[in-house]
């Protein structure tokens, strides 16, 4: 520390001024702008890893349960729209693609770009949470929400269930038929924790819209556009891969 | 003083929009392709297609989205850990499972 001239440097003007050597953004216990960047981008990765791990216990499960209960989960798997799945993997494509033209105008320095940015992105995560809810309301419909009033007709006598007549899946016996329920309870386990996270990631973005209007993130401190970016495609991840688990993988068997 | 600034941290890229663009058309066709290959039979190939399509669509996210193509060698080796440590987790526990009850799920 003592040997480099920078630091000691900017130690004596700061005594006279505490910001004239370097940006105000600059903490002072590190030694450059860079270092600063680093860190804080090292440790969000750490976060994101940690979550990585939360929703892999979920993705365990599923797998696990799958598995063992493999009829009841493909019957399950009949009863999501898959329309409805890729209309949403778009709406959160295009969202992720805002979220890094966003980190762009940022880093560009464009104020009414990044606001444009984090507008559109905040408005296409409300769009997936608009479609998740029309997804939530027919399960709901149905009888499918796991509880004191789950129905299993749609299992138990698939004929009378004109949603899945493409599939034509055949009725399933009493005690494979209950295990549905588990089916929809991960469903709504891991879309739900999935939802949770794009509920506090538009917050996020509402409090950035309203700081970045007063000139905020461009002025060459982009480290907080940067790291929400960073979470708000990792969301993106976790869906890319709840939709290929929960929709796809199913449709034939 | 650049030697100074390879030591303390490395220089911030900025990736084009050109490239975000190409990113996004990439995903879009890769939600398409995986959409049309659930609607054909291929028997136990189709979870197996699905998966490795979502991980490509992943790993583009990742490594241009995220930027980790142009991070620290600090940040990649940290990923590449953790999803490492992730994957062992996960393949001994379904290991586990699967040859504990063998035959009689």
């Amino acid at each position: 520390m003592s040997d480099s001239p920078a630091t000691a440097h900017g130690a004596l003007a700061e005594a006279v001024n505490p910001h004239g050597e370097h940006p105000s953004y600059l903490r002072h216990h590190f030694q450059s702008v860079e270092q600063q960047a680093d860190t804080t981008n090292f440790a969000m990765w750490l976060f994101l890893l940690t979550e990585v791990m939360f929703f892999g216990g979920l993705f365990a499960a599923y797998l696990i349960y799958r598995n063992w209960y493999y009829p009841a989960f493909v019957a399950g798997s009949h009863q999501l729209n898959v329309g409805w799945g890729t209309a949403n993997t778009a709406v959160l494509i295009f969202s992720s693609f805002t979220m890094a033209m966003g980190v762009w105008c940022s880093e560009t320095r464009r104020k009414n770009g990044l606001v444009l940015c984090l507008i559109l992105t905040f408005i296409l995560g409300t769009c997936f949470l608009g479609i998740k809810t029309i997804e939530y309301h027919e399960k709901w419909e149905k009888h499918h929400i796991p509880g004191m009033h789950y129905s299993l007709q749609s299992f138990l006598n698939p004929a009378s269930d004109p949603d899945i007549a493409q599939y034509h899946d055949k009725p399933l016996p009493l005690d494979m038929a209950r295990h549905t329920e588990l089916y929809f309870f991960l469903y709504f386990a891991m879309t739900g924790m999935h939802a949770l996270h794009m509920i506090i990631g538009i917050a996020i973005l509402g409090y950035m819209i309203f700081r970045a209007r007063a000139g905020a993130y461009t002025s060459g401190h982009v480290t907080f556009v940067e790291n929400f970016g960073l979470y708000w495609h990792f969301v993106d991840i976790i869906w890319i891969y709840l939709f290929a688990l929960l929709y796809l993988i199913s449709r034939h068997q | 003083m650049s030697e100074q600034a390879q030591h303390e941290g490395h220089q911030h890229h900025v990736t084009s929009p050109v490239l975000y663009i190409i990113i996004l058309f990439s995903l879009l066709v890769g939600t398409a392709l995986t959409v049309w290959a659930s609607f054909i039979d291929l028997h136990a190939w189709n979870p197996v297609i699905a998966l490795a399509i979502a991980t490509s669509k992943a790993m583009l996210v990742v490594l241009f989205f995220m930027g980790v193509k142009y991070s620290t060698k600090l940040t990649k080796l940290t990923l590449i850990a953790g999803v490492f440590i992730f994957l062992g987790l996960i393949s001994m526990t379904l290991a586990d499972y699967m040859s504990r009850a063998w035959g009689r799920w």
